[in-house]
């Protein structure tokens, strides 16, 4: 289905390259559900970014593909999959234009990727309000954006995101924008529609405990590199990569004291040398710094990105 | 949106009042005395005090002022003091002569001024953006006296393709009056030949006073674009999959363009202003014409009118401009609620 191979992005500017994604690769299969998850500043929006077409100006892509459907849609701008994939942004409140009503926003959506007359496209969206629940879903598309609450407009763009009838759905942390109970119904709809239309699903979070409600397998992203990858049961029960370790240590939900890793992810100018987390690693050891790590595949279907993931961290890792 | 536009409409009213106390009382607190020009040089000191009793000029400013707003709520503007006419009439003969010059302008500064900025915003940085940033700080620095005089040497003078001066042509002249406005009048009454020597008279005026606005509003589109482009919904539209003509011209353009009618508002009166050089320049009959020759001749009454008429158009103008905005963005009436 979705195929990211090899994939490297630098983003050139007067103040230098910047080493944004370095041989990024992971697949999703038909119907299959994928979290993307990393600090910010680890190239997650980069990698949506390039996945969806919009890469910000100066990017190059100098290795690497990106197929969907078998189709490279990296290079080839004319099999672009734009229709074909449904995007549903970060913040609800500032993806939608506030001058044009919402019904308007989808139709022109459609009217270039879907198929029909414009009648039959609102029908479709009419459709869509109801099946993400959405109140008085005829009104709904005479309706501006302020009218709707930030929950209803969350539900407002996984409609537009359906609107195509994708075969994947990318999705950019759809709930830190929302508060708790409305996280949990857009997630729990997110979820639903999902597994409803057998769609796949791209899913960027920084919470661990929304990819494990919603993703049946994780890639856990630092410095632009793929640190671990596989299922999210497993990895979430049994991290291997020391920088996954420390992340899951430091939740908020399993550890009572806020400590943190220390130090912080390298700028994208300034990568370090070897293994991009040897700086902040405390089992690292001399040849971390010479050359980067090749990604190791584990029994499960897992692969990890350390040789030393067998070595246990010191108690006093988290600072 | 009615109750809206009502309100904007009363919240006019009480800046109107105030205008007509404001110019009054500083026109008999200005040196000159009307009263020494309505008698003449030769006048005795028992024939001003006549004409000053006369005009209710011997009673107190306050007074005075308290008589003027009346008779202008009746609509009664008084005489003027250099031809002896009622000043409602002779403005209502020159008012539809600036008016049309006004919106002319004003219309070619908005059609062409919001495309120029948006396409200097698309390509930020690019030559066509350092073109129209060439032309707009040209066209708020070139005085418009100057530009006029060029404009009749090249294309009345030399090209011989427009003519020089005057509202019509005097072998064809007006049509019969309806609104005032010749483009319209003429219209009305099925004449195309007015109508085309209408449009020639109006091209040099029209195009010697656009120019101000069109740099302005060039330039607000183009910031107003540049700003909007930097937003999420931008973002998203193109992650979503929107057309970038339909983006940039539809999407973007119509947030970008409410900060713009703001400003064309507000050029309103800067339009009006203008139109005073630009009138004497090219002997166009309107208002500025008229309130120069009432400048001239110390006659207050016509002063007064003239302020106020312009008053008058800059509020509706604003009201209009209001509107616009609530028609562009629907949370601009709902706030105002």
């Amino acid at each position: 289905m979705l195929q990211v191979e090899g994939l490297d992005v630098q983003i050139r500017s007067e103040r230098g390259t910047a080493q944004i994604l370095q041989d990024v690769s992971f697949a999703i299969p038909r119907g299959g559900t994928m979290g993307i998850v990393g600090e910010s500043g680890c190239g997650k929006s980069t990698l949506l970014r390039s996945i969806l077409g919009i890469m910000p100006k100066g990017a190059e892509t100098p290795r690497g593909a990106i197929l969907f459907d078998g189709q490279d849609i990296l290079t080839d701008r004319a099999a672009s999959a734009r229709g074909r994939i449904g995007f549903v942004p970060q913040d609800p409140y500032l993806s939608l234009n506030p001058v044009f009503r919402a019904g308007d926003q989808i139709l022109e959506i459609m009217r270039r990727h879907a198929p029909g007359s414009r009648a039959d496209h609102k029908r479709k969206i009419v459709e869509l309000f109801r099946a993400v629940q959405l109140p008085d879903p005829e009104g709904a598309l005479r309706k501006y954006p302020h009218q709707f609450s930030g929950g209803q407009r969350q539900r407002l763009l996984i409609a537009a995101a359906l609107a195509c009838d994708p075969a994947l759905v990318v999705a950019d942390e759809p709930t830190t924008a929302l508060d708790v109970t409305t996280q949990r119904e857009i997630l729990a709809l997110l979820r639903r529609l999902v597994a409803e239309r057998g769609l796949s699903l791209l899913f960027v979070t920084h919470d661990f405990g929304v990819l494990a409600s919603v993703c049946e397998s994780v890639t856990v992203l630092y410095a632009g590199r793929v640190a671990e990858t596989g299922p999210t049961r497993q990895v979430l029960d049994d991290p291997r990569h020391p920088y996954t370790r420390m992340l899951l240590a430091c939740h908020p939900d399993r550890s009572a004291d806020l400590s943190g890793i220390p130090g912080t992810v390298p700028a994208a100018t300034a990568q370090p040398p070897g293994c991009r987390f040897h700086p902040r690693c405390p089992i690292a050891r001399p040849d971390c710094a010479t050359a980067p790590p090749p990604l190791v595949a584990l029994p499960g279907g897992r692969a990890v990105a350390c040789p030393h993931f067998e070595t246990p961290l010191p108690e006093n890792a988290l600072a | 949106m009615l109750s809206y536009v009502v309100r904007r409409l009363l919240l006019a009213l009480p800046a109107l009042l105030g205008l007509v106390f404001l110019t009054f009382v500083l026109s008999r607190v200005i040196p000159g005395d009307p009263a020494a020009t309505l008698a003449g040089d030769a006048a005795t000191p028992a024939q001003l005090a006549e004409i000053r009793a006369q005009y209710g000029l011997d009673r107190p400013i306050l007074e005075q002022a308290v008589i003027h707003i009346r008779q202008v709520l009746t609509g009664d503007f008084g005489r003027s003091v250099f031809s002896g006419r009622p000043v409602a009439e002779e403005i209502g003969q020159r008012l539809p002569a600036t008016l049309e010059l006004t919106f002319a302008a004003l219309f070619l500064s908005t059609i062409l001024g919001i495309p120029l900025g948006l396409l200097a915003a698309v390509n930020h940085n690019g030559p066509v953006d350092h073109l129209v940033r060439l032309l707009s700080v040209g066209g708020l620095a070139m005085a418009s006296f100057w530009l006029a005089i060029m404009l009749q040497l090249v294309f009345s003078m030399d090209l011989d393709i427009l003519p020089l001066r005057g509202r019509v042509d005097v072998e064809i002249g007006m049509p019969p009056w309806r609104t005032g406005l010749v483009l319209i009048d003429s219209l009305l009454a099925g004449r195309l030949d007015m109508f085309w020597d209408g449009l020639l008279h109006l091209v040099l005026p029209a195009v010697t006073l656009c120019l101000p606005g069109l740099a302005t509003i060039a330039r607000f589109t183009r910031s107003g674009v540049l700003e909007t482009l930097q937003k999420d919904f931008v973002l998203y539209a193109r992650a979503a999959g929107y057309g970038r003509v339909r983006l940039n011209a539809i999407y973007v353009l119509r947030n970008a363009v409410n900060m713009v009618v703001t400003q064309i508002g507000l050029l309103f009166g800067a339009l009006i202003s203008g139109a005073v050089a630009v009138e004497a320049i090219f002997d166009w009959p309107g208002l500025g014409t008229y309130a120069v020759q009432a400048i001239l001749s110390a006659d207050y009454k016509a002063l007064l009118a003239v302020t106020l008429v312009v008053g008058v158009v800059y509020a509706v103008v604003n009201v209009l401009v209001d509107v616009a905005q609530a028609l562009i963005d629907p949370r601009v009436a709902e706030d105002a609620r």
